[in-house]
């Protein structure tokens, strides 16, 4: 048991000894108060301060004349499509170069062997553009851009879909 | 050989080193904490790899819940009534100073400008109870008031970071609507805020 020792002065001074007491101080319920408050703290208190994922869109131009148009040699579009689908190809996406879509996943080996592969990181003008059907999951995109992140993927954009690409995906998914 | 005589003494242990430790922690844990605010509702972000923080202050956090109702919330108090003024004087609502104040109090809040008065009116509990029905705040292209909060925030408080907390469930189309509001309001520099998980380490 804890202890506390105290001098008794007997107060009429000289050579006369103090008497020695050793006072008994029960300190447990100090203490089990002390380690509630502990674990009270403990359990309340939130450390971390939540992660952000920081995304810079482009400026919405007034003018699309002054934007320089991307060329297609240079692009690879990613659809994320509803139901955890994802599709790519290489590509602008004009119906007329007929671009193959391939259907991939978000697995290790899915899209991200995509964006390792020569084609994407031997090409430092290669820009991925993103596009997410509005049906698809907000994860989804933030699983993309996680993706980007991981492979170090500079130079890509958000773009909203067009009716060419859901027709791309529609065609893809009946084949 | 003698029998040993075994001395019967209480044990006694010093206790001090470790009340002074568990006191040391008290306190410590005491100064440091910051509770966790209460949020009108909770969403379940996506995890990514990023190891970007948020910063304590100036934020401005828009939470997407699954059933696609945007929330706003400002951090500090002084900016919120600042802010609640200008909406007010907008929108021709007036509000109470006890509305006010009650207003300053709130983490984040989902209603229309038109129904904010009785929103604040309400108890803290039925508030509570209403947050799980609130129709959000209006983001569509002809009734869009987050984007006047976003520009009434940002004028009150010109260093203002803008997060976007949206839960995984979430469909892209509500998320979509909330960034082209940002960017109309020439906000092109945002935050995602996600969950942790770990980088892999073989690519």
């Amino acid at each position: 048991m804890a202890e506390v020792q105290e001098k008794a002065d007997s107060g009429k001074g000289g050579k006369k000894r103090a008497k020695k007491m050793s006072v008994h101080l029960d300190m447990t319920p100090m203490v089990d108060l002390a380690f509630l408050l502990l674990t009270f703290f403990m359990l309340t208190t939130t450390f971390s301060k939540p992660q952000t994922m920081e995304i810079n869109m482009p400026v919405k131009e007034e003018s699309p004349e002054d934007q320089m148009p991307l060329k297609a040699s240079n692009a690879l579009t990613i659809i994320v499509g509803e139901n955890d689908k994802l599709f790519y190809y290489f590509g602008l996406g004009d119906p007329a170069d007929n671009p193959e879509v391939l259907e991939s996943d978000y697995s290790a080996n899915g899209i991200r062997k995509v964006l390792l592969s020569p084609r994407v990181k031997s090409n430092d003008k290669m820009t991925v553009l993103v596009k997410a059907m509005e049906t698809s999951r907000y994860k989804n995109m933030v699983d993309i851009l996680d993706e980007l992140k991981i492979t170090e993927t500079k130079k890509f954009a958000l773009v909203d879909i067009t009716d060419n690409d859901k027709t791309l995906v529609q065609q893809t998914l009946g084949q | 050989m003698p029998k040993v005589k075994v001395k019967r003494t209480k044990p006694t242990l010093d206790m001090t080193p470790m009340v002074d430790l568990a006191f040391l922690l008290v306190t410590f844990f005491m100064l440091t904490t910051q509770f966790s605010p209460e949020e009108a509702v909770v969403v379940d972000t996506p995890s990514s790899v990023s190891e970007i923080r948020l910063p304590e202050s100036n934020v401005i956090v828009i939470t997407v819940d699954k059933n696609d109702r945007v929330f706003f919330g400002v951090d500090s108090k002084q900016v919120k009534e600042a802010v609640l003024n200008k909406m007010a004087g907008k929108y021709g609502v007036g509000f109470n100073p006890i509305e006010t104040e009650t207003f300053s109090l709130l983490t984040n809040f989902g209603v229309p400008m038109n129904q904010l008065k009785s929103y604040l009116a309400m108890s803290d509990d039925a508030r509570k109870k209403y947050d799980k029905t609130a129709p959000g705040i209006p983001v569509d292209s002809t009734n869009n008031e987050l984007a006047d909060w976003v520009h009434q925030t940002r004028l009150s408080n010109p260093k203002v970071v803008i997060a976007i907390k949206g839960d995984q469930d979430v469909s892209y189309e509500t998320v979509q609507k909330v960034i082209s509001t940002l960017q109309d309001k020439k906000v092109n520099r945002f935050n995602l805020i996600t969950d942790m998980e770990n980088r892999p380490t073989n690519l």
